[in-house]
């Protein structure tokens, strides 16, 4: 094993596991010591730079950045609520109008086309459109927000912290066309266009095939989950009937089976194929729905729809168990059971369509007819029409789509400049020490034992009482502050000097979590090797392991497990010789913006 | 010293020992020692021994004097019983505490001028009387508390800081120990904890008087370029001879050792250590030998460092004075309580 090159960009990002989660990177740790230092505002605004909707994203993100969160490690599986800190600075923040970026009254002359006014799109004219760009956005329906509206219920995202945040890039003067569906591409590229962006969402609701389909479709009862849940949304939709089943248990079964109780069901049930542990919905979407009394019933696979004299009775179901074989899984049906409905809602996924897309225009499709996107320039086949959010690789959440357009965008600069898309800035990162003081940082370093605070919720008989009752409250001032201080600060680093280290060990021993070992390694020995002599062996294969130059008194070197380090400093503050110290590396993930300086400097220099 | 304490957050794969216990569990309050001082190595060399000899900590007595190696005990074992006894007066404590209740590990911390200055005469005879302890002489040469006058165990021709040349000859610990018949004698180095963690647990086990001078840096004072007692010098005359390998009661010895080379010598609770010889000419069994090895090393300027004499065969201090083995706890509970006490009183009449 060889010395770590801590220079490459994403050695310490890595550590920063929040960030490196987060598609969009936010800078997570430097918005939550913002919130501590009650600079609500300033805490918004970095997350409206990469992430542009930190109202809607501080409530219904499918946070990614939890899981992978460093606290989880070290604290029972409990990660910092990164999540509902986000909305602390959206319910906290002051008017941001005049921190907005300025539109240039001069156009650059460039016309982009999107197509479809979801969080995809909305991401590429906020990049855009400070940059003098004349956006136009193509929406089929009369309103925006594509699933953000149509599909996330108001009980979980209330219709004005959208508007709000929406507002916010259409105000820069979007030509935002409602009631305009794209009915052509080809039609659409002739109107002249510098670039095409497609976020138009992967619409379709999945079907389920099986016994009686057609005859329990004629009845009315069986419903498309996304459908059903824009019919409500738009209010075409008031009411369903007691018993009702849920068929699927990922989110969209958890929305559906929630807002089912609000339009007078008395009796939901989820079923789902699979056991408990492999469900999809996210662990929290879970717990809310089992919180209002929602069945979960595991390993049922839809057998048959039943219809009696032209009603729905409901639904036959095969009863599997799930076992291990030669270390695949494998299931057998046990049993078959009936269960009554007088509804039944599909939510099985979803997938992408593009029946308005010619077939022979240079936009490739592969086998599954889901265009042939880059996963970097997100660009298609056809040079100029690029692809984000839903509609790009199918169905995934708010913060890709938002990742996506960021990356459009960039592509899009570069492509009406004649540039090669693919060639892109790398990321960066910038250090420097946070050292204040013999024992004094730049940031709050002693380890707050508190457990993760609960957001409180509305009560269980109150919200019922309207569909569009937000349940989740936002923190309280006296959990936000215990809230904040559970943060690792992951992105200050521990920044070794090995030519400075006498090899006294303080730092070893005063470590917390033990990741540090001071011993000799052969340039050919492998990583593995190395891991297992470390005084708790690293385990954990995501987390990097970093290995010092041969240290000046025994040749011998330092190694750090990134495991668990917890960055209390304690490791610098007991160095003698200062060869520890505490450095913010902070992650630069280039911008648009950027792309535009690194060119205009490129020219100057030319 | 540092301001925050010690997080209580742990690695999450902690290894457990028999007790159930983690090595954190074995820790003490938070040092205030200079940051780099060799003394807290050799105190995380302690809980490392502690932890791995599943030794439950409230059957452990901490003794020590004055120095900063004398505030150690503070920050291990904080579950475990301990006195700070006056400068250089560690030794007759210890011994009337082992006189009273033979049931505790002993671990007494000194430094080297608690133990070779202020307190030589008390170290004497506390091997003399061989007291079944741990002593661990975390030497720097220096007096570390008072700021960095040369110590007893500072060598000829060493620099202070402020540039003084050291001109008395030192007092060797080690030669000392084995002269005046100490049973288990060892020299170890806090930036070597590999060596120093086998020897701390063989010396916990050994029964009898253990000694082992610990060469621990003075960060403050004494680890400049001119002293020999820096982790730079230590390191550059570092002369191991021997390897401790400590083996647990009913463990098997592993069969890689080289026969001739090695020499297992069992402990009285069973437990064996392995001395594996570094230096052929060394017979850390033979006190003449051992007396004659550390006299050619030591005009060579050389560390030498390892177990460096041992005698499982000593009677302690128990063995020597025949005390009775009942304790009044065990008459109280088999109810002849007062005329024990009786007894014991009037031997004191
Ligand atoms: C029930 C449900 C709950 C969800 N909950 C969450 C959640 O809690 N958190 C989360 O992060 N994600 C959630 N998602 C996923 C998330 O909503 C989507 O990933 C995200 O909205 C994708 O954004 P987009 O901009 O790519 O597309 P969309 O939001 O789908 O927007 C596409 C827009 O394009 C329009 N359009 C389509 N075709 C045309 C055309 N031909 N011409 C003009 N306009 C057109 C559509 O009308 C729509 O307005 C959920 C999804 C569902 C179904
Ligand atoms: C009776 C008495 N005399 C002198 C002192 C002053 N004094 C305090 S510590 C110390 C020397 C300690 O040296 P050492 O044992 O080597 O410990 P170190 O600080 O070097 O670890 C002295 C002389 C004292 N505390 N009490
Ligand atoms: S502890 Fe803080 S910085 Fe570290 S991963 Fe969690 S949220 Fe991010
Ligand atoms: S900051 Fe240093 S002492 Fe603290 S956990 Fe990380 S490596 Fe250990
Ligand atoms: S505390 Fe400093 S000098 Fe001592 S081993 Fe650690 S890095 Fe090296
Ligand atoms: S003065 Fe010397 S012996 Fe005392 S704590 Fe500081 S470094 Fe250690
Ligand atoms: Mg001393």
């Amino acid at each position: 094993m060889k010395p770590t090159d801590t220079y490459h960009p994403d050695y310490f990002h890595k550590v920063v596991d929040c960030q490196w989660a987060c598609p969009a990177h936010t800078d997570v740790p430097g918005y939550i010591r913002l919130i501590a230092q009650e600079r609500y505002t300033d805490a918004y605004m970095l997350n409206r730079e990469s992430n542009v909707f930190p109202g809607i994203l501080g409530r219904v993100c499918d946070r990614p950045c939890e899981p992978a969160c460093r606290r989880g490690r070290v604290d029972e599986q409990k990660p910092v609520a990164i999540c509902r800190l986000k909305r602390v600075t959206y319910d906290y923040k002051d008017d941001i109008s005049a921190r907005l970026p300025n539109i240039p009254e001069e156009k650059n002359g460039k016309r982009i086309a999107c197509v479809g006014a979801g969080c995809a799109s909305l991401t590429v004219a906020n990049d855009l459109m400070p940059l003098g760009y004349q956006v136009t956005i193509f929406e089929k329906l009369d309103v925006t927000g594509g699933l953000i509206r149509s599909n996330i219920p108001r009980f979980r995202l209330p219709p004005e912290v959208l508007d709000e945040e929406f507002d916010n890039i259409l105000d820069m003067g979007v030509d935002l066309r409602l009631n305009t569906p794209v009915t052509s591409m080809q039609a659409l590229l002739d109107e002249g266009y510098d670039a095409v962006f497609v976020g138009s969402g992967a619409p379709r609701g999945k079907d389920l095939r099986c016994a009686g389909r057609d005859e329990a479709g004629a009845t009315g009862r069986v419903h498309v989950g996304i459908d059903w849940l824009g019919s409500v949304a738009f209010g075409h939709t008031e009411s369903i009937g007691k018993r009702v089943l849920i068929i699927g248990a990922g989110n969209t079964a958890m929305d559906c089976c929630r807002t089912s109780l609000r339009l007078g069901a008395r009796d939901v049930k989820v079923v789902a194929r699979k056991p408990r542990d492999q469900l999809k919905a996210s662990p929290w979407e879970l717990e809310d729905a089992l919180e209002e009394d929602v069945d979960l019933i595991t390993c049922h696979s839809p057998k048959a729809f039943v219809v009696e004299d032209g009603a729905l009775k409901g639904m036959t179901f095969e009863v599997l168990e799930y076992f291990e074989e030669d270390g695949r899984q494998k299931r057998r049906v046990l049993d078959e059971v009936f269960m009554p409905a007088d509804d039944v809602v599909l939510a099985i996924g979803q997938e992408n369509a593009f029946p308005w897309i010619e077939r022979d225009i240079g936009i490739e499709f592969d086998e599954h007819d889901v265009p042939v996107v880059s996963r970097t320039t997100y660009q298609s086949t056809l040079p100029g029409v690029f692809f984000g959010g839903d509609a790009a690789f199918g169905p995934e959440n708010i913060i890709w789509a938002v990742r996506h357009g960021h990356e459009a965008a960039i592509s899009i600069h570069k492509h009406v400049h004649g540039e090669n898309v693919a060639d892109r800035l790398p990321n960066a990162v910038d250090v420097h020490t946070s050292k204040m003081g013999l024992h004094e940082w730049g940031y709050s370093n002693q380890y707050d034992p508190h457990e993760r605070r609960a957001v409180p919720h509305v009560d269980v008989q109150q919200r019922f009482k309207g569909i569009d009752i937000e349940v989740e409250l936002g923190f309280r001032e006296d959990d936000w502050r215990v809230e904040v201080e559970r943060c690792l600060n992951c992105d200050i680093q521990t920044i070794f000097f090995a030519e400075k280290c006498i090899e006294c060990d303080a730092c070893m021993d005063i470590c917390p979590t033990q990741c540090l070992t001071i011993i000799p390694i052969d340039d050919e020995e492998p990583e593995e090797s190395v891991r297992q002599r470390l005084r708790v062996p690293a385990q954990n294969p995501d987390q990097a392991v970093f290995v010092s130059a041969k240290l000046p008194q025994t040749r011998r070197h330092m190694v750090k497990d990134e495991d668990q380090c917890i960055h209390c400093g304690l490791c610098a503050e007991r160095c003698p010789t200062a060869a520890w110290d505490m450095k913010h590396a902070q992650i630069f993930v280039p911008t648009v913006e950027d792309e535009e300086a690194a060119a205009q400097q490129r020219q100057e220099s030319a | 010293m540092s301001y925050i304490r010690k997080p209580v957050a742990h690695h999450s794969n902690l290894p457990v020992n028999a007790l159930g216990l983690t090595e954190r569990d074995y820790e003490g309050g938070m040092s205030t020692l200079c940051a780099g001082c060799g003394h807290d190595s050799i105190t995380a060399a302690l809980i490392q021994a502690c932890w791995g000899l599943d030794i439950e900590p409230h059957k452990v007595a901490k003794m020590s004097g004055i120095g900063c190696s004398s505030k150690t005990p503070a920050y291990f074992l904080r579950e475990a019983h301990g006195i700070n006894a006056v400068h250089g007066r560690m030794p007759s404590i210890a011994t009337g505490a082992n006189a009273a209740n033979r049931n505790l590990y002993y671990i007494g911390v000194s430094g080297d001028g608690d133990s070779l200055s202020i307190g030589f005469g008390q170290f004497a005879h506390a091997i003399r009387r061989n007291v079944n302890m741990l002593y661990l002489i975390e030497n720097n040469g220096v007096y570390g508390l008072t700021k960095g006058q040369f110590s007893a165990s500072a060598d000829v021709g060493s620099r202070s800081k402020g540039g003084d040349i050291n001109e008395q000859p030192p007092i060797d610990p080690v030669l000392t120990a084995i002269s005046l018949g100490c049973t288990f004698v060892a020299r170890g180095f806090s930036g070597d904890k590999e060596q120093l963690v086998p020897l701390i647990k063989a010396g916990l086990q050994h029964r009898g008087f253990a000694m082992i001078d610990v060469i621990s840096p003075c960060v403050a004072f004494n680890n400049h370029e001119g002293s020999t007692k820096s982790y730079a010098h230590t390191r550059q005359f570092y002369h191991p001879a021997i390897h401790t390998d400590f083996i647990e009661p009913r463990a098997e010895i592993r069969a890689e050792y080289e026969r001739g080379k090695t020499m297992p010598i069992e402990l009285h609770d069973g437990s064996t250590i392995v001395l594996r010889k570094v230096d052929v000419d060394h017979d850390p069994t033979n006190r003449a030998a051992a007396i004659g090895y550390l006299e050619r090393h030591r005009e060579a300027e050389e560390i030498v460092t390892g177990l460096l004499y041992v005698e499982e065969e000593g009677r302690d201090l128990h063995a020597i004075n025949r005390t009775a083995t009942d304790s009044l706890v065990e008459a109280r509970v088999h109810g002849n309580q007062q005329a024990v006490l009786e007894e014991v009183q009037t031997q004191y009449r």
